[in-house]
């Protein structure tokens, strides 16, 4: 947008009719003129007049303000009218709707207690698989890599956060399930006796189980967490890093030393972000869990949890009695977890974000 | 102090600034995390790679003419048991062989392009103008602090509650009606919108304001300032986080799973029941044909290919276009 190059000759209609209507607030020097567009009326008339241009202005503003309230209406009324419609549930199961794992919608029982167990555990696993990963992959990028290889780390990552969530459901279903079974199968032999392993590891049903579902959700969960932690230790001042180094610290010693102490609120917001989004997540898990309403005690069996209880059974809830509030009940239970999540999440990241802004 | 040290133990420490001369135990630290560093990016990209061959290889054999012309098979265990779909499979990847139908996949195709792009249409300008309203506007005032947090809140909402959403206030209400690309679209648009606002009105802070106070000092008006100025400086920016709220879109299936419907022709319109990629690949993904897994890998590739081109082409338009303050 440059400014249009008509006016600055003798005939400018600037200073033509410098009426009544003219304030004059600014000087009417050749800003002015430059001001005026290269049309009917003179540029400071424009500028005081309560004219359609003003009308125009207001009502532009209007519908920035509308949209803008709008999109708060709609937000807040995806909160307000799902809890709404669970209430009954709530209400008819009280605080077991949480603390019972018996649900029977034939019997017209709703305790939520073992998707509640599912989604926990399973977003658990993704956790404590993906983190480490995402963690070592940011260190990577960020503190060993050449320039050219980094910049190939950084794409590959972000296409895995390109593929929809359905295709790694189903390429966990019919490739990597039946693969896992297997391992499983060992892991399970060589546990067996061990006190508490042989329970938790115990040999599961088929390949999809808790921990099928975790495994990928680690995978879809990488890609967030490894980008905000890139951007985590960026922040780490290159001075400090410097200094380490200059000390004689070899890498691992500058990073334990001065990149991960300073990256520690921006890694925990990291991790809660990547721990909502795997609670979220719906069809891949829906796809891997097994689909089995009961906890089970080994990490090897099938199991639900809350978004793909909703996602397999919401469509035919109708025929009974309390069943849909009952499911978008799993829906705001799982709503306010991630929100409560995300909060900390953003809280961690602005410890991480203040440090940045105090070390400069 | 000041004397020259003898020759033997200098040797020792230059020697132990080089490195060479490191504990053992610091060296082998050293070395198992920039191993463990390497073993945990091999860690996420050979299944990701396994992912993308598996797709393409077993997808492949699926894309034919007819996928895009042809209405989904709803019975297509039986017709293949009977001889009529003549896929030879080997190791996982289908070709055609001699046989009288051929898969289709039109009607999945046409419903996720038409119930993408309607949310598009629906969450894209909304969500700009909410953006502009909070950068412009708004800036620090309560609505614009209200609609802020609630952006926030809203991006890491699971996308599952967006369909329930839409389920209980659109879909339910309408009983036999209920159940549309709209209905869908309206769902996808819920998950875009805070995408959409959030990414634009960090690409509207980007503007640096000088430009805004010239375009002031001009005489020109706030909404002139911002379509002509503001706008088109952050454009980029803007379209490139519109096109991964696209990809991500495209993408979901959990919120089209209770508001679209189920249906084997296609659907051009925007009313009445569709189907679209994403719900083929769940539905067809727990079948144990494999002409049914054919059709959900197929689906797959088909579905990628949608997507990876909507992230390059926000790759492109971000690199190639993208605004330099000088």
């Amino acid at each position: 947008m440059t400014p249009d190059p008509v006016t600055p000759d003798p005939v400018n209609p600037g200073p033509v009719n410098p009426g009544p209507v003219n304030p004059g607030p600014v000087n009417p020097g050749p800003v002015n003129v430059a001001a005026a567009p290269s049309g009917t009326r003179a540029g400071t008339d424009l500028l005081a007049a309560p004219g359609r241009a003003a009308a125009v202005d207001s009502g532009f503003r209007m519908l920035a303000l509308g949209a803008g309230l709008l999109v708060l209406a709609v937000l807040a009324a995806i909160a307000v009218s799902t809890t709404q419609k669970a209430w009954p549930a709530f209400r008819l199961e009280g605080l077991s709707y949480f603390t019972s794992s018996d649900w029977n919608p034939t019997q017209h029982r709703f305790g939520a207690l073992a998707f509640i167990y599912g989604t926990v555990m399973v977003s658990a696993i993704a956790v404590a698989i993906g983190v480490p990963v995402s963690v070592g992959i940011a260190l990577f990028t960020t503190e060993m890599a050449p320039r050219r290889l980094r910049s190939l780390v950084v794409t590959v990552v972000d296409l895995l956060a390109a593929v929809p969530s359905v295709v790694f459901g189903l390429w966990g279903l019919i490739v990597l399930a039946p693969w896992l079974d297997g391992i499983y199968d060992w892991i399970s032999a060589r546990t067996r006796g061990v006190p508490v392993l042989s329970s938790l590891l115990a040999p599961g049903v088929s390949g999809t189980s808790y921990f099928t579902a975790g495994v990928v959700l680690a995978l879809m969960i990488t890609p967030i967490v490894t980008s905000v932690a890139r951007e985590v230790f960026a922040t780490v001042p290159a001075n400090d890093r410097a200094g380490a180094l200059a000390l004689g610290a070899t890498r691992w010693e500058m990073i334990r030393g001065v990149v991960l102490p300073h990256a520690t609120g921006g890694l925990v917001g990291a991790i809660m972000l990547g721990l909502g989004r795997a609670m979220g997540e719906t069809i891949a898990v829906a796809l891997l869990i097994g689909g089995n309403p009961r906890i089970y005690a080994s990490l090897f069996g099938p199991g639900d949890a809350m978004p793909s209880v909703i996602a397999r059974n919401l469509g035919d809830a109708g025929l009974y009695p309390d069943y849909r509030p009952a499911l978008i009940g799993l829906g705001v239970t799982l709503f306010v977890i991630v929100v409560v999540v995300n909060a900390m999440a953003r809280w961690g990241v602005g410890i991480a974000q203040r440090r940045m802004v105090g070390a400069r | 102090m000041t004397t020259i040290a003898p020759p033997g133990p200098i040797d020792d420490r230059a020697r132990a600034l080089l490195g060479g001369g490191l504990a053992l135990r610091r060296r082998v630290a050293d070395a198992l995390v920039t191993g463990g560093c390497v073993a945990a990016l091999l860690l996420a990209a050979v299944p990701l790679l396994h992912l993308v061959v598996t797709v393409a290889s077993r997808g492949a054999g699926a894309i034919t003419p007819a996928w895009f012309t042809r209405s989904i098979q709803g019975n297509v265990g039986q017709l293949a048991s009977q001889g009529k779909i003549n896929y030879a499979f080997a190791g996982g990847a289908a070709t055609l062989a001699q046989g009288d139908i051929v898969l289709g996949m039109q009607p999945a195709i046409v419903g996720t392009l038409v119930i993408t792009g309607l949310a598009s249409l629906l969450a894209i300008p909304l969500g700009v103008l909410g953006a502009v309203y909070l950068n412009e506007y708004g800036r620090r005032s309560r609505p614009a602090s209200a609609l802020r947090f609630l952006t926030d809140v809203m991006t890491g909402v699971p996308s599952v509650v967006m369909g329930l959403f839409i389920f209980s206030v659109w879909v339910v209400p309408r009983g036999a009606t209920g159940l549309s690309a709209l209905a869908g679209a309206l769902a996808l648009a819920c998950l875009m919108l805070p995408i959409v606002v959030r990414s634009t009105e960090e690409m509207l802070k980007l503007v640096p304001d000088n430009l805004r106070e010239a375009s002031a000092a001009l005489g020109t008006r706030t909404w002139r300032t911002t379509v002509g100025v503001v706008i088109p400086a952050a454009l980029p920016g803007i379209t490139s986080g519109a096109m991964l709220a696209v990809a991500r879109a495209a993408g979901e299936t959990a919120p089209l799973l209770f508001t679209i419907g189920a249906v084997t022709r296609t659907n051009w319109g925007i009313d009445g029941v569709t189907t679209a990629l994403p719900m083929q690949i769940y539905a067809n993904a727990t079948e144990n044909t494999p002409e049914q897994a054919l059709m959900a890998w197929g689906a797959a590739l088909t579905l990628i290919v949608i997507v990876v081109v909507c992230t390059v082409l926000a790759r492109v338009v971000t690199s190639r276009f993208s605004f330099r303050p000088t």
